[in-house]
């Protein structure tokens, strides 16, 4: 839209040629911006000038930039996706700003997901830890009509709340412990719930907290700090539910 | 040449099963000696590489993100059809076969059609096997909501987040024959070549997008299970990430591309706020369930605020227009419909390009909590978009490309004309037709890599000897030289303009000349620029950093070269199909805004062979036959 | 063994061993009440009652919280170590949503608390810090039989400005520390959800609050003068 004025921002962005490099923080200014911008777009206007300028752009993760992919991933100002309340920073618009601010741009920092380049990290610790367990172990064809098993309404929904993770790392990235409790609690909490998932809930629970434990992600302090930076709202109930998963498993 | 699809004969509702039994078998002892490769990761690909890991077959698979559970397949909103008839409202498999054939506006294969209807009903609880939370009602049910183009209520849900559900299903299984060894996981490739040894698919080229490093990987067979290209218009709902790359590679060593002119342009869909715009974000056909949709009467009202507008001076023109499919006509019908409002000055919103999608009756009607309770996630969303709270004041919504409909041919085996490359979802062409209904993507991409490829590819891999080609041969090292050739001849222009500038100049070209409605003239014209912009793309274009390195200026570049040769293709494909069909809309072929087929001429699949990069693609037909509905103009009023 | 070597194994016994020392401060509270003479006899009382108790009670019971606190104290240094390298590097700019002063301190106020707990018992227990008070020292009548004077000792301890202020101290790091520490209880033990979650919060910080405040009134009231021998 034309009748909105534009910003001009100040970023302070980390670069980091790659995993060897020590990496530092570059300032940038970002013109001519609007509200309507999305920071994913904003940051893209800024690589537009660099590229022309013949330098290198900033390489960020991002691919479906409607806030379900799960692939962005950017502390913004100290809070990832920016610290908007379940949003992800390709969600995140630049009406959350105002002209003449300073942002910090940082990668995801844990120590089980190590940078690769400027913004993106290797977040492969997260699916190793789905392969520990993170499914019912169903074959192709020969299961039950849908129907067979009833799953009454409450329950289905408390484990869809639990399977909206979108696997961003927001929570390893907000927690002071690099920890990958609400992840890992959301899987298995979910397939704890239903039904389906039951029968294999003490082992899926040992061996994901296990792999949680061996990929280098930190322990659960409590300090919900992974809720907070969730961009779909998950609740620590479920990190609950997995200890209480976790009890049962050592007491059966 | 005429093209055979392969499909079985006799009574249709026994051409799967006779099929399957007609197919050969691989003896599980000799599964694992065979390797196959599986490009993409989404519902098609993952479900494909977990189901052919766990018969045993040693599986390859690929995917240009971080993690196999980003597919774009994620991004699915509203549902997955299936013919469970559970409501009792007269669904059947037969129904579903048909709406879908009508829907495709009879431009699909029936055998394809019919075999998705019938695998439909095991998708559903295969999810539910998997742990996917299917929307229930209290007493434990799975529930069904109701979608365009059908008169019945098929649709299974899990929130606003169908597609997410099903691809984290799909995801679980293939992670688990990860964990098991049987498949063995490649993320953050990007493929750049197919590789074909003696016309017989035998392995792919990849770059490896964080070391720059090109990558070779052979196999028995190769599925491409790689998506749709309507980010050829730059503005799409697509992932960012989204091309046609590996199917225009693949099509560039053989591969038939079938009907690339049939892309769907989604109904409602947020519209553009600026220049900058990097994509647009659809929201759920199922909204249309409970809003209706209108635009003013008057041209004078469309400044003011919906509110001041009176209820005589609203146009709802669909309701009007259909008035027994109303909000919920097919995709194609109420996107050219809006389409026509605001070609007609009374469109709303920044530059007339929106509608209104209205919840205030139903608000009324249910309560706003009912409203939250089906649609929340998506009113969310709108608001963080806009900034305009959807229960407060009508949507504004305006169509947007979607899905593509065409894609690479394949015979009934979901096998392309090239033995050993098998294209699957969205990728191939097979049951959509000219026009793909609400609900259905998931649907196929799910059939295809659970239920279909499992048994075809045995029916292929049982005829070949496995491990006959390995990457050593001359052929790998030849297609290696060839893309780095070609990476490095990007890097070294250093041009004026950017990728992205390219990358928006020939989607507004195809948007603008090749979208919703379409022309000669307008072909014509693109037909001349697009080659023009082509060739300043190769001496103009400014990709800095090296290849040895991650790149994604140089991951695009790629990308936006394969589209400005792509859509000269879909610009010809659409230049020689003289008829309005589904998505494709001729301006010269209609009846009273009506698309207007031309079953006598172009009942038949359009697949074209690339024949180099200078000469003229030629144009091969398969012929549509229909043997069990009856071809009729499609009506939705 | 997974209770002693996995990420909620240790969790769990960082919990109930925790829970058991808040279980133990409350009953400690509840005696040392005592002095304001609700007991007849007061403290002295209550003190010649603890000591009457069979000495293999009494010895089961120092080693069981001896137990309870190495094993809390031995993880939550491991664990503290192993949660710094989770992230080790921070963010340029420290962004709290959820996590308190308390949460992020606990192995600080644990530390001064740990601290407090040898000079307490030297103090108390062992009477060393300022022998001429020495309860065992001065023996005061209590229903006709020479008892310690424990009102004696600890009155003249808190007279102390250094005395009282090292107590009071020492209970504001016990507030911090339980006011994360009861709620994670619950949380860790998994018997939490997300509506009693916010409830077990301020639940927790209560408590934290009522031992806070019954501690620190004896040397308060000593110091002040309103609590005479």
């Amino acid at each position: 839209m034309s009748d909105h004025k534009t910003m001009t921002l100040t970023l302070i962005v980390w670069r980091q040629k790659n995993a060897s490099d020590a990496g530092k923080f570059e300032t940038y200014t970002a013109k001519n911006i609007t509200d309507h911008h999305s920071f994913l777009e904003m940051l893209d206007c800024v690589n537009e000038d660099l590229i022309h300028a013949g330098k290198t752009p900033i390489v960020f993760d991002h691919d479906c930039r409607e806030g379900i992919c799960g692939m962005c991933s950017q502390v913004i100002n100290g809070a990832p996706h920016g610290g908007q309340d379940r949003t992800t920073v390709c969600q995140l618009h630049m009406r959350k700003f105002k002209d003449g601010d300073t942002i910090y741009i940082e990668p995801w920092r844990a120590r089980a997901f190590p940078i690769i380049s400027d913004l993106i990290v290797d977040r492969s610790a997260l699916d190793k830890i789905i392969q520990a367990g993170g499914y019912t172990s169903c074959h192709t064809g020969g299961v039950a009509d849908g129907n067979a098993i009833l799953i009454p309404k409450p329950v289905a929904d408390e484990a869809m709340d639990a399977a909206e993770c979108v696997g961003c790392g927001a929570c390893v990235a907000g927690c002071p412990n690099g920890s990958a409790m609400l992840f890992t609690g959301a899987k298995v909490s979910q397939l704890a719930i239903l039904p389906q998932g039951k029968g294999e809930a003490s082992a899926r629970v040992k061996n994901m907290t296990d792999t949680m434990t061996e990929c280098g992600f930190g322990n659960c302090s409590n300090h919900y700090e992974c809720m907070a930076a969730c961009p779909k709202g998950i609740n620590v109930k479920f990190i609950a539910r997995m200890n209480r998963e976790f009890i049962k498993a050592l007491v059966v | 040449m005429i093209l055979d699809g392969k499909c079985p004969t006799g009574p249709i509702e026994q051409t799967w099963d006779k099929h399957r039994f007609d197919l050969k078998l691989v003896n599980p002892a000799n599964k694992r000696k065979y390797s196959v490769i599986v490009v993409g990761t989404g519902l098609a690909g993952g479900a494909a590489a977990a189901s052919l890991g766990e018969l045993g077959y040693n599986v390859q698979a690929f995917c240009y993100q971080d993690s196999p559970r980003r597919a774009h397949s994620i991004a699915a909103q509203g549902g997955i059809n299936a013919a469970k008839n559970y409501p009792n409202d007269g669904d059947s498999i037969y129904r579903l076969f048909y709406d879908t054939i009508k829907g495709g506006d009879f431009r699909a294969r029936e055998a394809d059609v019919w075999r998705l209807a019938q695998v439909s009903n095991n998708i559903i609880d295969q999810c539910v096997a998997q742990g996917v939370p299917f929307g229930r009602d209290y007493a434990g049910y799975l529930d069904n909501r109701s979608f365009g183009g059908a008169q019945v209520s098929r649709t299974f849900f899990a929130r606003g987040q169908t597609g997410q559900q099903l691809l984290l299903g799909a995801y679980s299984a293939l992670s688990r024959q990860i964990k098991l060894g049987s498949v063995k996981m490649y993320d953050r490739r990007e493929m750049l070549d197919l590789v074909v040894v003696d016309g017989v698919a035998r392995g792919i080229t990849v770059r490896n997008l964080v070391t720059g490093e090109i990558e070779s990987y052979a196999a028995d067979a190769v599925c491409l299970a790689t998506g749709g290209y309507v980010n050829v218009f730059y503005l799409s709902t697509n992932a960012m990430g989204c091309s046609v790359t590996a199917n225009w590679k693949a099509h560039k060593k053989g591969a038939y591309f079938a009907n690339p002119c049939y892309t769907q342009i989604h109904p409602t869909c947020i519209p553009q706020a600026g220049d900058y715009q990097s994509k647009l974000t659809l929201m759920s056909e199922s909204l249309r369930n409970d809003g209706r949709v209108w635009v003013p009467k008057k041209k004078e009202d469309c400044g003011k605020h919906p509110a001041e507008i009176a209820e005589d001076d609203r146009d709802y023109y669909l309701e009007r227009k259909y008035p027994s499919y109303g909000n919920l006509a097919p995709r194609d019908i109420a996107s050219r419909a809006a389409k026509e409002q605001c070609d007609d000055g009374r469109g709303v919103g920044p530059g007339g390009r929106g509608v209104y999608l209205d919840f205030a009756d139903s608000i009324k009607r249910l309560g706003e909590d009912t409203i939250r309770e089906r649609y929340g996630n998506l009113f969310e969303m709108y608001e963080k978009i806009t900034d305009e709270n959807g229960y407060k004041r009508p949507m504004r919504m305006y169509p947007a490309p979607h899905y593509s409909m065409g894609g690479l041919w394949v015979d009934y085996n979901l096998m392309s004309n090239i033995p050993g490359l098998f294209v699957l979802g969205e990728a191939n062409f097979s049951v959509h037709g000219a026009n793909r209904l609400g609900a259905s993507a998931l649907m196929q991409g799910l059939a295809d890599g659970y239920f279909v490829i499992p048994y075809t590819i045995g029916g292929y891999l049982a005829t070949v000897k496995p491990g006959q080609v390995k990457t050593d041969h001359p052929e790998f090292k030849k297609c290696e030289e060839d893309v780095t050739a070609e990476q490095n001849k990007m890097l070294g222009i250093n041009g004026k303009k950017t990728v992205f500038e390219f990358m928006r100049e020939v989607g507004g070209l195809m948007w603008e000349n090749c979208g919703m409605a379409r022309t000669k003239e307008s072909l014509e014209t693109n037909l001349k620029k697009i080659p023009a912009l082509r060739e300043e793309f190769w001496k103009n274009v400014k990709v800095t950093g090296s290849g040895s390195e991650l790149n994604q200026q140089l991951e695009n570049a790629g990308r936006t070269a394969d589209f400005l040769e792509f859509s000269e293709l879909m610009c010809k494909d659409a230049l020689h199909r003289n008829e309005s069909c589904g998505g494709h809309f001729r301006s010269e072929y209609q009846d009273a805004g009506e698309a207007q087929r031309d079953d006598v001429n172009f009942c038949y699949v359009g697949a074209w062979e690339y024949k180099g990069a200078d000469k003229e693609p030629e144009l091969h037909k398969e012929p549509l036959k229909f043997d069990n509905v009856h071809l009729a103009i499609r009506s939705y009023k | 063994m997974q209770l002693t070597s996995s990420s909620i194994g240790r969790k769990i016994l960082m919990a109930i061993t925790g829970q058991a020392m808040v279980l133990f401060a409350v009953v400690h509270l509840l005696g040392n009440s005592s002095i304001f003479g609700w007991l007849n006899g007061g403290i002295n009382a209550y003190a010649v009652h603890l000591h009457s108790l069979p000495l293999p009670i009494i010895i089961g019971f120092r080693l069981a919280l001896l137990a309870m606190v190495c094993v809390h104290i031995w993880f939550g240094i491991q664990l503290t170590i192993e949660n710094r390298g989770g992230r080790p590097q921070q963010y340029a700019v420290k962004s709290t949503q959820k996590a308190t002063f308390a949460s992020e301190n606990m192995i600080w106020t644990g530390s001064l608390l740990g601290l407090f707990l040898l000079y307490h018992l030297a103090h108390f227990t062992l009477q060393v810090i300022s022998p001429e008070t020495s309860a065992l020292k001065n023996l005061v009548p209590l229903h006709n039989e020479m008892v310690p004077n424990v009102l004696g000792m600890v009155i003249a301890g808190f007279r102390n400005i250094f005395v009282s202020f090292i107590y009071a101290g020492a209970m504001v790091a016990l507030f911090l520390h339980l006011s994360h520490g009861i709620q994670s209880f619950f949380q860790t033990m998994g018997w939490s959800c997300d509506k009693s979650q916010p409830i077990l919060v301020k639940f927790g910080t209560l408590v934290a609050l009522g031992l806070f405040l019954g501690y620190v009134t004896i040397p308060l009231t000593i110091f002040a003068g309103i609590l005479k021998g």
